[in-house]
């Protein structure tokens, strides 16, 4: 008998002591600002946004296997939302404004493409990043006269606590979301996407969904984010470099397993913030390196190499499929 | 009224017509089987039915109601089902999670975790693939592979199942044991139509039998019909 | 009036005959080898650097450096993908993850290049002065090295448009294009085929950043500018197809001319709407299969 419901899910042991450790590491991690060490919280943020914009891609482009280079115009434009609305309303309204703004342009951009196939999709979301980069300096220039605008100023523990809230949320529906039938329709989709829609799956409904899901949070953390900033341009709102990493994050920590995504977030978060100042291209270095070589030699990342190790270590008795 | 029929269905590609102006019918509870050369037309008038291809003129009616122009996931739900050529399994996940999924979305009824998994296991055991359960789908050789897309196109409850070669590649016991399946699923009240190429499996299984060549519709009649036709004898020999 | 048209219309062919020879090498890459090589730009880059740098400290004329430089494009481009992409070949289990995986390992080397760049050359614009004297052209002016540019990509161009027709490699190139693996079957070598058609590709960038660092000021972050643009091309001219993407970087060149001639800064946000109509309306360009 296979056991596949929630209900046993929750029974069974094994997610017990992960569960255990992961509320406590979160306690831990609200109470940060009372009594941890101010450059932490700081530091903390910036993992937490990679965590948040990784987990989000890979909440699309893992199953449906199209390498989506949207993310940084989801992020954008939760960073505009926040210049533009964050002075007139409460915080909690414009994050949650940013997120949706995001979600309706994912709407309408994967309506209009999720047919295009392969690298088509991907180039097309590098264009449109690129399109609405130029276009909003373009319009700055010429009819507001200035480039970029200031950001309403909020203290680090809030964004903190925000980032801190949104992380969990994201990884939370990534985890939900695969663990139900919906993720098993996407892995489908992703593996054969004819066979999916021939038996019952509304194909374009589905990754237009998810899609817009991602975006969400990842407007969500744009919009928070903005605030610590506090002065952004298209330049800095709509980087590619928000486009890239993530990919490069999911790729080495292993697109199949969330804890592979995160880990691989966390670790690349980790050494950017150290190796950024005094290193900077260095570091970007050792990112290229690892992309290729993750890609080459890695088709699983790091949890795929953990995987191994603990199928020949414990000779495959523990080995989850 | 038949269960499934189409008028006039057509297909162009490019400048080719791949299926011309082909008028088909199915009766409720029949096994009707499409043969033909190779690049006669059958698959593509399979494509046409459920709704991977749109005809460039004709229509097609599923129980009296005009499908053209709809999406397949929709006429799946409606009820009818198909298999397809090149084994189009879900290879990475296991083989009872291929079958969970056509129970889950297949139909329009919602259906807890627990019981569509006890719906999968009885149609795997109904297929004959019991003890494979937990194996990736990638795993299995191809006659289980293409019992995997039958027990997968079953779990969506179709009125109609349209089975694309399913005996191709298969020895000859496998043939005989791909037949008593065809048979046992019309004795649970499913229409067939199928594609095949082994023709003593067709003539031996079938009620009626339609012949395609270059896109037309040839010959249709009884197994015996078919078989002493000259002309069907002809196009095949002729190829 | 009429002044201005030609002066627009020169301009726009000097921009569309560089923007064609980036193209080219693209579209060589990814039409025969299947390969989306998003570091484009970063050969191109190191094409311009290594021009600037044979110039100033050797003195050597840039035009000359070339014979240098394009066959070090070469090799470097043959080597990388006997390794790297061809391993990819054999690693993907589809057509499709061989596209989406050396897209993503392309990203990897654009990002190893572009910062060894960097540690090399340092963060500084560099720019050096060859043939910047002006040439009378139908009453406008323009600098004599965008003249050559405009020259030098119709020359490999039109060269480059004779070895594929007429010479037996240009047939076996257009034979993989078309299927690889039936090529394959026909005898040729598929492997020497591919890498060959990367290394060109890699050896015409490295020409077209020769001729940019005649015009231009040239830095480590200068490819991906480029890199987009000969997307761009490729997609108008027709993934696939050579000719289509000469003609697609001409026809865009003069667009852009037109655009800016209006309103400089509106040129870039019109080369990506044409981009994304492109994609949605017709994805396989002017020529495409």
């Amino acid at each position: 008998m296979i056991q596949l419901s929630w209900a046993s899910i929750r029974a069974s042991k094994s997610y017990l002591i992960p569960g255990i450790i992961l509320l406590v590491g979160l306690i831990v991690l609200a109470g940060l600002p009372s009594f941890g060490p101010k450059y932490s919280v700081i530091f903390l943020s910036t993992i937490f946004m990679y965590i948040v914009l990784t987990t989000g891609w890979v909440m699309f482009s893992g199953p449906t296997r199209q390498i989506s280079l949207a993310t940084a115009v989801f992020f954008g434009i939760g960073i505009y939302i926040a210049a533009i609305l964050g002075k007139h309303m409460p915080l909690l309204v414009m994050v949650l404004i940013g997120g949706l703004a995001s979600s309706v342009m994912a709407l309408l951009v994967g309506s209009l493409t999720l047919r295009l196939k392969g690298v088509y999709f991907t180039i097309f979301t590098f264009g449109l990043l690129e399109l609405i980069k130029n276009a909003i300096n373009w319009y700055e220039v010429t009819f507001t006269g200035t480039r970029g605008r200031f950001v309403v100023v909020v203290d680090n523990n809030t964004i903190y606590l925000y980032m801190l809230a949104i992380t969990v949320l994201t990884v939370l529906t990534a985890f939900l979301i695969r663990r139900s039938k919906y993720g098993l329709a996407l892995q489908s989709i992703g593996e054969q996407e004819e066979a999916a829609a021939h038996i019952g799956i509304n194909v374009t409904l589905m990754k237009v969904s998810i899609f817009a899901i991602s975006a969400f949070f990842m407007g969500a953390a744009g919009a928070v984010m903005a605030t610590r900033w506090t002065y952004i341009d298209p330049f800095m709102a709509f980087n590619m470099n928000y486009s890239f990493t993530p990919v490069l994050m999911a790729i080495f920590g292993g697109v199949g397993q969330l804890g592979g995504v995160v880990s691989g977030a966390i670790i690349f978060a980790y050494l950017e913030q150290i190796l950024i100042t005094k290193y900077p291209f260095y570091y970007m270095l050792v990112f290229g390196i690892v992309m290729v070589v993750s890609v080459l030699f890695l088709p699983n990342g790091l949890a795929g190499v953990v995987k191994n190790w603990r199928a020949r270590t414990t000779g495959g008795r523990y080995v989850r499929t | 009224m038949f269960v499934l029929e189409g008028q006039g269905v057509t297909k162009y590609f490019g400048g080719l017509a791949a299926v011309s102006d082909v008028d088909f019918h199915v009766d409720q509870g029949e096994i009707v089987g499409l043969i033909g050369p190779n690049g006669a037309g059958k698959t593509t008038l399979f494509g046409l039915i459920s709704a991977a291809l749109v005809p460039n003129s004709g229509t097609i009616r599923f129980k009296g109601e005009n499908i053209t122009g709809l999406r397949p996931h929709q006429i799946c739900k409606k009820g009818l089902a198909r298999t397809f050529q090149s084994v189009k399994v879900f290879s990475d996940m296991p083989v009872i999670n291929n079958v969970v999924l056509g129970v889950h979305f297949g139909t329009s009824e919602r259906v807890k975790a627990a019981q569509a998994a006890n719906e999968a296991d009885r149609l795997l055991e109904f297929v004959g693939l019991s003890g494979r359960a937990m194996v990736p789908a990638k795993d299995l050789t191809l006659v289980n592979q293409k019992l995997l897309e039958v027990a997968r196109a079953l779990a969506t409850k179709p009125e109609v199942l349209l089975l694309d070669e399913i005996m191709a590649g298969l020895n000859s016991t496998e043939i005989t044991q791909a037949m008593e399946l065809v048979s046992k699923i019309r004795a649970q009240g499913i229409t067939i139509f199928m594609i095949e190429h082994v023709m003593k499996a067709i003539m031996s299984v079938c009620d009626r039998i339609m012949v395609l060549d270059h896109g037309k519709k040839i010959a249709e009649g009884t197994p015996q019909e078919i078989a002493t036709s000259k002309m069907v004898v002809e196009v095949y020999l002729g190829e | 009036m009429f002044v201005t048209i030609l002066d627009v219309g020169i301009a726009g062919l000097l921009m569309g005959g560089l923007y064609a020879l980036i193209a080219m090498g693209l579209s060589l890459q990814y039409g025969v080898a299947r390969v989306l090589n998003i570091g484009h730009g970063e050969f191109i880059m190191l094409g311009a650097l290594a021009t600037w740098s044979l110039h100033t400290v050797l003195g050597i004329n840039p035009l000359l450096s070339l014979v240098i430089c394009a066959p070090a494009g070469f090799v470097l481009g043959y080597i990388l993908h006997r390794t790297m992409y061809k391993r990819l070949m054999v690693t993907s289990a589809s057509p499709g993850i061989f596209e989406g995986n050396s897209m993503l390992a392309s990203f990897g080397l654009l990002f190893i290049i572009q910062n060894l760049a960097y540690l090399i050359w340092g963060t500084r614009y560099k720019a050096y002065s060859y043939l910047a004297v002006p040439v009378n052209l139908g009453g406008a002016l323009f600098p004599a090295n965008s003249l050559v540019t405009l020259g030098f990509s119709l020359l490999i161009g039109i060269v480059f448009y004779i070895f594929l027709v007429r010479t037996r490699m240009g047939k076996a190139i257009r034979a993989a294009a078309q299927d690889a693996s039936t090529a394959g079957l026909m005898g040729v070598n598929i492997n020497v085929v591919l890498a060959l058609c990367f290394g060109l590709g890699v050896a015409m960038a490295a020409c077209a950043g020769m001729l940019i660092s005649m015009n231009y000021s040239v830095f480590p972050s200068m490819g991906m500018e480029y890199t987009v643009i000969a997307i761009i091309v490729v997609v108008l001219g027709g993934l696939g197809s050579i000719p289509g993407s000469f003609i697609g970087g001409i026809l865009l060149g003069v667009l852009g001319s037109i655009v800016t001639y209006f309103d400089a800064g509106l040129a870039l946000v019109a080369y990506y709407v044409i981009f994304i109509l492109l994609l949605l309306l017709k994805p396989t360009g002017l020529m495409g299969k």
